[in-house]
């Protein structure tokens, strides 16, 4: 069960005053009706969906019904920080420690990912584009 | 491989049944392999099997992180039906319906298959209707089916609240009386013997850590144990596909949810079919044991940690009590979670990748048990060849592109 703050009532609430609405910070194409299809299709159906952090859309259900975001950890499930909208995570990859990169945690990059979760994979993979 | 029969049983007897055959080797891993399969499910096995059974590839490895069928195999609460609406999909799952209906004969191995019968709930006017038009579709492409008022209903389960002031009253179901359960544990046993003997190697406590690609084709995989050669790859890892996927440079159209399921003390059998509710978002039948076997609805959020919410386990039982007021008092014995694939459209994915050589059959969110035959076979079929078999062709990963999505997630809120 989350303990959820929510950063416009300033207030920690209980889980089930939310709702999870998925990955956050997802840009919808400026011009649809000029985009590829491929493009559009990543917009609507792909999604990071990492083994580690991820920066996620929640609303307020119950309470004071707005949408914020929550950085958290999926494996752990620990949150690790909720901000509003419109703000930036502050803990993102880089503050990944060196024993989580070696354990293969994935951080959401929110956009299309071609990096291996291993440093040896994202070696062969540049490899294999080249 | 040692036969199992009746007699088996009697002679073992005089041994005190001390001297039966392990079921499969523990090999050590060899260089190199025809196909090897990422991940060591029943997915994972019954390809396994069908490769050497039916298209005699029999050099190849299954690769488990874990142990065999510890992952959602292991953690499902059993339902396997074909009720499904579309085409594309009832064709599917009534191929791996009709594959269950042999399995215990074909691998020489009790997967205590169980025909008992599953009862999709309808609880609004709008539940009916879109009931009506499933198992008009489902008897269309020769799938048995019925449709229930809520009599018929009570008739079966005597023990369900089905009157007019129920708090989810019971307006009628969808009966398909081929469905039922069947032993999880069994399923992969049972195929990791046969692919076994067939001369498959199971290797456990293995986890595949990255793939060895070049130009654009896998050669291989790394894992914890070394590197092992491959021509072709497929993986079949279920909640974990997203991070494989990542591994070999691509992304998949797949959120991974926790699912979480519980079982209660054993009782006299009460309750003998199956009955699922999507709409409260709770299903249950009782295990040959006698346990109460329930599952509930996904959690919502992004989760890997196979366990979810309590909150989405206690909502499950208040509907399950609302609509079997005997079990208020039953008490549950354990409770537990598995990361589920889900996918947008709620199909799978049987699919090539932008990485020649490499596989996936993935996205079975919370509904795959049912299909573990099926999906084998036709998985095995594809890798064989090396292009889609026509039942898998409509579930390439295309298909988030096109457009072409076999929208089971709207058409019949499928649950499992
Ligand atoms: C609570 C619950 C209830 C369910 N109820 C039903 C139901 O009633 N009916 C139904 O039809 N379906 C149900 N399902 C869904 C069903 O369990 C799955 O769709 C199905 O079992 C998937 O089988 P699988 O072999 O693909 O996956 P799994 O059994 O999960 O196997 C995947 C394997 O891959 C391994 N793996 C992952 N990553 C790696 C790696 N890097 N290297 C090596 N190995 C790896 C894992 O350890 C795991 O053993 C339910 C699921 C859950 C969680
Ligand atoms: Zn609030």
């Amino acid at each position: 069960m989350f303990h959820i703050y929510c950063p416009y009532c300033e207030e920690h609430r209980e889980e089930e005053e939310f709702h999870p609405k998925g990955q956050a910070h997802i840009q919808r194409p400026v011009d649809p009706e000029a985009c590829s299809d491929e493009a559009w299709g990543d917009y609507l159906f792909f999604r990071d969906n990492p083994r580690g952090i991820h920066h996620e859309l929640w609303v307020h259900a119950v309470g004071c019904r707005k949408f914020f975001n929550i950085t958290r950890h999926t494996v752990s499930y620990e949150i690790l920080e909720t901000y509003k909208m419109g703000e930036k995570p502050s803990i993102t990859a880089a503050d990944l420690s060196e024993k989580d990169k070696q354990a293969g945690v994935q951080a959401a990059s929110g956009g299309w990912q071609t990096v291996g979760a291993r440093p040896e994979s994202e070696a062969l993979n540049k490899e294999a584009r080249a | 491989m040692q036969h199992y029969s009746g007699f088996g049983l009697v002679k073992h007897a005089l041994s005190h049944h001390e001297n039966w055959q392990r079921q499969w080797r523990n090999p050590t891993p060899k260089k190199e392999y025809d196909v090897i399969i990422v991940g060591g499910g029943g997915h994972g096995l019954a390809t396994a099997y069908y490769l050497a059974k039916v298209h005699g590839i029999t050099n190849v490895a299954v690769i488990e992180k874990g142990w065999l069928g510890g992952g959602n195999t292991a953690r499902n609460t059993t339902i396997v039906r074909s009720n499904y609406l579309w085409d594309e999909s009832a064709a599917l799952y009534e191929h791996s319906m009709k594959l269950w209906e042999g399995l215990s004969q074909d691998l020489n191995y009790n997967v205590m298959f169980s025909q008992r019968g599953v009862l999709n709930l309808g609880h609004t006017l709008q539940d009916m209707r879109d009931i009506q038009r499933r198992v008009n579709a489902n008897r269309l492409n020769g799938i048995d089916g019925e449709v229930l008022d809520t009599k018929g209903v009570q008739d079966i389960v005597p023990i369900m609240d089905c009157s007019k002031n129920a708090r989810y009253p019971v307006m009628g179901a969808s009966w398909q009386p081929r469905a039922g359960v069947a032993r999880h544990d069994a399923v992969a046993w049972g195929y990791a013997r046969g692919a076994d003997a067939r001369g498959v190697d199971i290797l456990q406590q293995t986890e595949v850590t990255g793939f060895k690609i070049h130009d654009g084709r896998v050669v291989g995989v790394h894992t914890n144990r070394g590197d092992i050669g491959a021509k072709t790859v497929g993986c079949v890892a279920s909640g974990n596909s997203g991070v494989l996927a990542k591994m070999a440079g691509f992304k998949l159209p797949i959120e991974s949810h926790p699912l979480q399921a519980l079982v209660s003390e054993p009782l006299k059998p009460v309750l003998d079919t199956v009955v699922m509710s999507n709409h409260v978002h709770g299903y249950i039948s009782q295990s040959d044991k006698g346990d109460l076997v329930i599952g509930a609805g996904i959690d919502g959020y992004v989760g890997y940690g196979q366990r979810g919410s309590y909150a989405t386990v206690e909502h499950t039982l208040q509907a399950i009590v609302e609509m079997f007021p005997i079990f208020s008092r039953v008490r549950m014995n354990r409770q537990w979670g598995g990361i589920v694939d889900t996918c947008p459209d709620a199909c799978p994915i049987l699919s090539a990748t932008p990485v020649k050589g490499l596989f996936f059959n993935c996205g079975w969110g919370t509904g795959g048990f049912k299909a573990t035959p099926g999906s084998g076979h036709i998985f095995a079929a594809t890798l064989a060849k090396g292009k889609a078999h026509p039942l898998a062709a409509p579930f390439s990963i295309d298909r988030f592109h096109t457009g072409a999505l076999v929208d089971e997630h709207g058409a019949a809120g499928v649950a499992h």
